[in-house]
Order: structure tokens, then sequence, then C-alpha cells
């Protein structure tokens, strides 16, 4: 369904990516791993064309991301769960959970939109009486969920998490591995997740690749992994400092 | 030669800071034709940029105007012409201190608050949430701060001139006494029609060039707190120059052709 080729991407001199070929199948969950700075989110970013890389193609379905022609429609394909949330600080919960069903070619009427926000919220475990409490009211876990409840609000077909667990105590970062494996089984979704936490990978992949040098390194199901014959990826799931993958950045 | 060099690269450096906002004002106009709108966004401007300067407004035009008088009313004095109160205060404040003030304040309070907020946006991925939400940030960051200051920066301009000659005629009355009802005269009787437009068209390009250098430096924020700051300083210190400038040019515009 998702199909990366030999995408090269820079930022002056540092090459993050050095020619990334990754394929996600329609329905799975492929996690990413590697060490911080390797250039994850910025891979997710280039299928969102976020980022534009310089070399190398990406597809959706087989068609080229950079040329989907109605943008607004290729983009309500993907829900995205960003590492720090990044919700709107202006808005209240609910209409952030709702952002895309209050505008543009998915708008409905503003309390269907309510509605459908507090069912959201309601699947994250979150009650009705957070929906009208700004973000900056909400712990980080709750700010969380809410990133996810928007993810996936107008359910979308693919969803992308970026580090959904990072800052999270070990038990709110059980919680949204467990939340995001079960909405991802009950909506079908394709999914990409982007972590270091290799709770999550074991909570949520189906595959698993591991980037490294601007290169997947190393791709598989999630079963092989402990059985992968790769030192760099031996080094990473067990968390070694010593090993091929140099640990001062 | 490397005097020259540096000289070369700073002139290159401006121009293509300069094509680089025009570039961005010029996406802002296209954006401004093509839908989707949102006219929530452009309402919330209204009142932030609008409603919400008038106390700081009014503050500053009623002070400025009673120093003008009393400098005007002192000056004046020197060659037996302190009957000029009125019409120098009415001229002043309209044609030049008003807009300008007005500019200026707008630059320091809306111009930091639009950049901070866009610059924290960004550090924050809240503008990469608003691409995946199939949201453009220029329409809906931009076009509505850009337009809402482009119509309500005059009106603000307005009451800041009508402030300020009130400044000065209660300064003139309350204290150099003058006749109420005569300067109140004198003002309305020297004012031309030009005066007027002028000032509000000073204000319309004012009030669009604090919003622009706000929304422009807070979208090309650099990284983390540093690169908050730096977009909030830059876009203030750019709208004020800016405000000064096409002040110069009005002014020579309206006045000089």
């Amino acid at each position: 369904m998702i199909t990366l080729s030999d995408v090269h991407k820079s930022f002056g001199d540092n090459h993050v990516l050095r020619g990334v070929n990754l394929h996600v199948e329609r329905g799975t969950s492929m996690v990413i791993i590697g060490g911080s700075g390797t250039g994850k989110s910025i891979a997710i970013k280039t299928i969102l064309g976020l980022v534009i890389p310089e070399q190398g193609t990406i597809t959706v379905d087989g068609q080229d991301v950079t040329q989907t022609g109605d943008r607004d429609a290729f983009l309500a394909r993907f829900g995205m769960l960003f590492q720090g949330a990044a919700l709107f600080d202006s808005l209240p919960v609910w209409q952030n959970v709702a952002f895309r069903l209050l505008r543009g070619s998915l708008a409905r009427p503003r309390d269907e939109a309510r509605e459908v926000a507090i069912e959201k919220l309601r699947r994250v475990g979150l009650t009705p009486d957070v929906a009208d409490r700004l973000p900056a009211e909400l712990s980080g876990g709750m700010q969380k969920r809410v990133g996810l409840a928007r993810a996936i609000a107008a359910e979308p077909e693919i969803i992308f998490f970026d580090e959904p667990t990072t800052g999270l105590d070990p038990i709110m970062a059980g919680v949204i591995n467990d939340l995001i494996r079960e909405i991802v089984t009950e909506m079908g979704a394709t999914t990409m997740t982007i972590t270091h936490d290799m709770t999550s990978v074991r909570t949520i992949a189906d595959n698993v690749a591991m980037l490294h040098g601007g290169k997947i390194r190393w791709t598989g199901p999630v079963a092989d992994i402990d059985a992968a014959q790769d030192p760099y990826v031996d080094q990473f799931i067990h968390g070694r400092a010593e090993g091929p993958i140099e640990t001062v950045r | 030669m490397r005097f020259l060099g540096a000289i070369g690269r700073t002139t290159l450096g401006i121009l293509a800071a300069i094509g680089r906002v025009g570039l961005f004002f010029g996406a802002a106009v296209t954006h401004l034709v093509r839908p989707p709108f949102y006219p929530r966004e452009f309402a919330l401007a209204l009142l932030h940029i609008g409603w919400l300067s008038l106390p700081v407004v009014g503050l500053t035009a009623i002070f400025t105007g009673g120093a003008l008088a009393l400098q005007i009313y002192a000056g004046g004095a020197r060659f037996n012409a302190e009957a000029v109160v009125p019409q120098i205060v009415a001229i002043g404040m309209v044609r030049e201190l008003g807009p300008v003030l007005v500019g200026l304040m707008i630059a320091a309070r809306v111009t930091s608050s639009i950049a901070a907020e866009i610059a924290t946006m960004k550090v924050t991925e809240q503008i990469d949430a608003l691409v995946t939400l199939s949201t453009h940030p220029m329409k809906y960051l931009t076009v509505p701060r850009v337009l809402a200051a482009t119509l309500v920066v005059p009106l603000l301009v307005a009451v800041g001139d009508v402030i300020g000659i009130f400044g000065g005629y209660a300064v003139a009355t309350g204290t150099l006494g003058f006749n109420a009802a005569a300067y109140i005269q004198n003002t309305v009787d020297f004012l031309e029609l030009r005066d007027i437009t002028s000032s509000l068209a000073k204000g319309a390009v004012f009030g669009c060039i604090a919003a622009l250098m706000g929304c422009y430096f807070g979208m090309n924020s650099g990284r983390g707190a540093q690169g908050v700051g730096r977009a909030t300083k830059g876009s203030v210190e750019a709208a004020a120059v800016l405000i000064l400038a096409a002040n110069f040019v009005l002014t020579g515009v309206f006045f000089s052709l």
C-alpha cells in the first residue's frame, strides 16, 4: 500500500535519509525503530508531503504522492498522532478532535461533529467533561489520548503514530499501546509507528523496520526480531551501550 | 575586496529577503480569493487586533495629543504664534502621529503576538498537524490575520486621531486658556479630506505590514524557545522599520506629488 523507494533527504550537510526502501502492506502495522536523529519522523513526513525528498519516489496505492491532484482528498485518507500531541492551544478539546469535521470537505453540522468528538474521546478513555477544557489544562497522557482521538476522528485508512509513548509513565504508555492496538484492529487501518520503546514495538507491530545510517537496516515480522542476525538490531532491542551503534551522536 | 564582498553579500541577502516576503504576500493574496474561507478565524483576528488594541491606542493618542499641544504652544510663543495650536495638533495627529504611533503600537502588540503564536505552533508541530488535517496554514493562519489587520487598523487610526485631537483640546482649553468652541471650529475648518484619507490609507498599509511580518516570521521560525524569541524580535523590528519607511513613501505620494 505504502512504498518508499530510494528516498533521500538532506538538511544542509546532514544527510538524514540516504536511500530508504520500505513497503507497508494494507491493513498491517509497521513500526519503525532506530536511534534519535536517524530520520524516522522525516521518513513519515515525506509520505505526507510535509518534507519534500530530494530523490526517490513514494507511492500510496501505486500513486506517486507528489502527483495526487486533489491534496485535501489525499490527506483526508491519513490521520497522525504527533510526538507532543500538537493540539491546537486556542481550541477546546472537542474542537481539536473534530477539527476535520468542522471544516473542509468532511465538514458536518457543529452538533454532530461534537457528538463524534465525544464518542472518540470515550473510545480513548476520556470522559465528556474533558471536551470543553483547553489542551493546556490536561496532563501529558490525556493530551496524547486527545491526539489519538483526533487522529482517528475522521476514520482514516492510514494512521501514523510518532513516538506515541514518549514522555509517559510506564502504565500510561501501556494504556496508549493497548489503545492503539485495539483501535487499529477494529478500524482495519494501515499504520506506521515510530518508537524507541520496545514494549510498544511488541504490542503494536505486525512488522518492524530498523532505520540506521539513513537506510533501512533490517525489516521483518515482529516475531523474528529477537532472532534477527543483525548486530545493530540486537544492540537496539537490548538497549546495550556496547555495539556497532555509536552511543555519542 | 573583503569589504566589497561583505557589501555584496548584505545586498543580496536583503534582496533575497524582500523576494521571500514578496512571495509570501503574493501567496497570501491568492489564498484570500480561493475557498475555503475561515470566517471564525477572521472574526477572532478582528477582535484581537481591533477591539482589544483600543485601550493602548487610546492612551498613546491622548498623551501624544496633549504633549503636542504643550510643545506647539511653547514653540509658537517664541514668535507670537500660540494661536496655531488647534490647527497644528489636528494636522500633526491626522497626517503623521496618529497613523505612525498606532502602526508602531500595533507592531509592538499585534505583530509580536502573531509571530510568537505562529512560531510556537511551528515548533510544537501544530502547523504540520494543520496540514495533515487538510487545512492550509496560509489560509487558516495568515489570510484572516492580514485581512483583519488591513481592515481594522484604519479604524484604530481614526479613533487614535480623534482621541489625539481631544488630548490637545483638553490641554489647550484646560491649561492654556483656549476657548473650547473656537478650538473645535479651528480644527474642523483646517482639516482637509486629503488629510483624513491619507491617514486611513496609511492605517491600512501599516496594518497589512504588521500582520504580514508577524505571520512571515512566525512561519519561518527556527527551532526551540530561541527560535520563537528570534522570530518575535525580528518580526517587530521588520514591522517597525517597514511602517516608518512606508510612512515616508505614502507621505510623499499624498502630499508632495
